[in-house]
């Protein structure tokens, strides 16, 4: 590789600082909030010289939320756990689900395949307000409204689609030839599947499992309309700040901070199987 | 155990890629396939090891019909042409991929392993993945993994098509002796008209799809069905000529530089019909000038290949014709020089469709004898 030049390394470092700068400062200046008070969060002009405090992250565990005139009680953790819970399982039965079928799209090309997979996907076209009103009202008739199943099953239309459509890109790309020489060294079907076809779309599985969890994470709308108050994740919860009393800016900083922290750790995580990537280098062109 | 493919037929969409193939193969043989790119030969290979499945026809192996059996079943091993192996495993667990699937013993397979990776020198390489490994690496690792569960039919798809030359040259003298050890019926596809020669019992000659000609290399080289065939066998390629065979007493001649070259006496129905001559440039030899039938030539270019020296002469007719000799021996001295064509050794093919003609009378006394 060609050495840079240093003007070419500077102008880099700069460039990369600035994006850095413009992508995390929202997200730090969120985080000196949630130290802070109502009072030091509103002054004019806004300083980074303020005495810090945890009580925000002490009222959200908890569940206090203690105002100038009453005191309220919060769910914070409750809606926490019910993000976890309701991203973490979709994701599974998404993953369940979605990836036997992308294997079946990519590799057993059988008649109206394309139309099944892209039926799947315009589910991710129409707008989700337009198919909740009608969902409601099954949801009430059947008896799945203000459920964690009713909800799961919601959340699939975020996830499948997705897992479904990445996954199925990945497979494709599994050189059929590997497959085909573990079979006839005497492997099954569902063992090729298993320690072949799976190992190698790894990094899209997880990919793919990533962003599902991200989606279904951040989902608002679904949660909001369709569960009650003890089954709403965090973004539905985080309403609850915005009281009678005033906007508790600080509570809602350290609920962000919580509830991304989640999502950042595992992409801190599953970083590592994202840039691993297919490796086959054991098929030449 | 034996193979057998009668009138198999394979089409991709609308496109025929093989058209009614019927093969045989004793227990214990290689058959080499051998043909241009695109003629079909890795679609049989497929067909054999059950990955597709034919339009037409019967496969058999060990007189077994193996319609609807899955590739797992059929006792078979493969080396691909471009390895195949398994990228997230390292050259061991590659090799071990049969054996665990007989389930095998952990002691079992690892002796069997070592014994393969000895063999063919990746001793040093076993705990390396695939895309750690050279090519000759990875081509050894591949025809390990193939043979490690022992199997009845071993199917190599060119293996040593992506190796480089010394590699290749090893592997020739090796790989017939380590199949032989096998005892498995072997289906060997190559391009290289020397492997097909230095690994066949017998040679099928595929080309767009359709068997050309099958025969022991002898067969092939002596008496080729087609001048293709005559041209993809042998190196340098044979000469061939236009020539019109005449009628001369109870023999048939045909000229070339107006010097009549006797032919066979069996070839009297092509008189007056529009052929071909094959001569291999083996079957010229140089000649003093006051030789009878000597044709007189110009040499242009003279080069060594091996253990033979070619040479690239001229006739007065300006007809390009290639000579070799055992290097060493004596040649022209440059300018001109004559040549005589060994009758013997020559081929007469019709010119329109290409096919060998055969001597009538030959075939008479070939079968009294």
């Amino acid at each position: 590789m060609q050495q840079k030049s240093t003007l070419e390394q500077i102008l880099r470092g700069v460039a990369l600082a600035c994006v850095i700068f413009f992508f995390m400062f929202p997200i730090f200046w969120i985080l000196l909030m949630s130290f802070q008070t109502n009072e030091t969060i509103l002054r004019v002009p806004p300083s980074m010289v303020f005495e810090p405090t945890l009580t925000n992250y002490r009222s959200l565990i908890s569940g206090t939320l203690e105002g100038s005139t009453a005191t309220l009680e919060i769910k914070f953790m409750g809606n926490l756990w019910n993000s976890l819970f309701l991203s973490v399982t979709s994701v599974t039965v998404g993953l369940i689900l979605g990836v036997p079928a992308a294997y079946a799209f990519a590799k057993l090309k059988f008649r109206g395949s394309e139309d099944i997979a892209f039926t799947l996907l315009s589910f991710r076209f129409a707008p989700p307000l337009l198919v909740l009103l009608p969902l409601t009202i099954y949801f009430q008739q059947l008896g799945l409204a203000d459920t964690y199943f009713g909800l799961i099953w919601v959340y699939q239309l975020i996830v499948l689609p997705l897992i479904l459509w990445i996954v199925r890109g990945y497979f494709e790309d599994i050189p059929s030839d590997i497959e085909y020489a573990y079979r006839i060294a005497g492997h099954g079907f569902w063992t090729t599947f298993r320690k072949i076809a799976l190992p190698l779309a790894g990094p899209g599985i997880a990919a793919a499992g990533l962003l599902a969890f991200i989606f279904a994470w951040n989902n608002f709308i679904f949660a909001l309309v369709l569960a009650s108050a003890d089954k709403q994740p965090v973004t539905v919860g985080a309403l609850a700040f915005i009281t009678a009393a005033g906007i508790n800016y600080g509570q809602i900083a350290a609920g962000i901070m919580l509830s991304i922290a989640p999502t950042f750790a595992l992409a801190l995580y599953a970083q590592r199987y994202l840039v691993e990537g297919l490796s086959l280098g054991a098929v030449k062109g | 155990m034996s193979l057998k493919l009668a009138g198999i037929t394979k089409a991709f969409k609308k496109e025929i890629v093989l058209q009614d193939v019927s093969l045989d193969v004793e227990t214990g043989k290689t058959l080499v396939l051998f043909g241009p790119s695109g003629a079909g030969k890795t679609v049989l290979l497929r067909l054999i090891a059950g990955v597709i499945e034919p339009d037409a026809g019967t496969i058999q192996i060990a007189g077994r019909d193996m319609e609807g059996v899955e590739p797992e079943d059929r006792d078979v091993g493969m080396a691909f042409q471009n390895f195949a192996l398994f990228p997230h495993m390292s050259a061991e667990d590659n090799i071990a991929s049969p054996l665990t699937a007989q389930r095998q013993s952990q002691s079992e397979i690892k002796s069997g392993i070592q014994a393969l990776a000895k063999l063919l020198k990746i001793e040093h390489v076993l705990g390396h993945k695939p895309k750690e490994l050279s090519n000759g690496q990875k081509q050894r690792t591949a025809l390990a993994r193939a043979l490690a569960g022992k199997p009845g039919s071993l199917l190599l798809d060119d293996p040593l098509r992506n190796v480089d030359a010394k590699l290749r040259f090893e592997m020739r003298l090796e790989l017939p002796r380590l199949l032989k050890d096998q005892n498995a019926t072997v289906i060997y596809v190559t391009q290289d008209y020397k492997e097909a020669m230095a690994f066949g019992d017998q040679i099928a000659v595929i080309h767009e799809g359709q068997v050309q000609q099958i025969g022991t290399p002898e067969e092939i080289y002596l008496t080729p069905a087609t001048t293709e065939i005559a041209r993809l066998f042998g190196d340098p390629v044979i000469n061939l000529m236009d020539v019109a065979p005449e009628a001369r007493g109870r023999m048939v001649s045909v000229s070339v530089s107006d010097q009549p070259i006797m032919l066979d006496p069996g070839y009297a129905e092509m008189v007056g019909q529009e052929c071909v001559l094959g001569v291999r440039p083996e079957a010229f030899r140089f000649v003093e000038p006051n030789s009878p039938s000597a044709i007189p030539v110009q040499v242009e270019t003279e080069a060594p290949l091996n253990e033979k020296t070619v040479t690239l002469v001229l006739t007065a007719g300006g007809r390009e014709v290639m000579v070799t000799r055992p290097s060493g021996t004596p040649g022209p001295n440059g300018g001109t020089a004559h040549i005589t064509i060994d009758s013997a050794a020559t081929l007469l093919f019709d010119r329109a469709s290409g096919r060998l003609c055969v001597p009538k009378a030959t075939i008479a006394g070939e079968a009294i004898a």
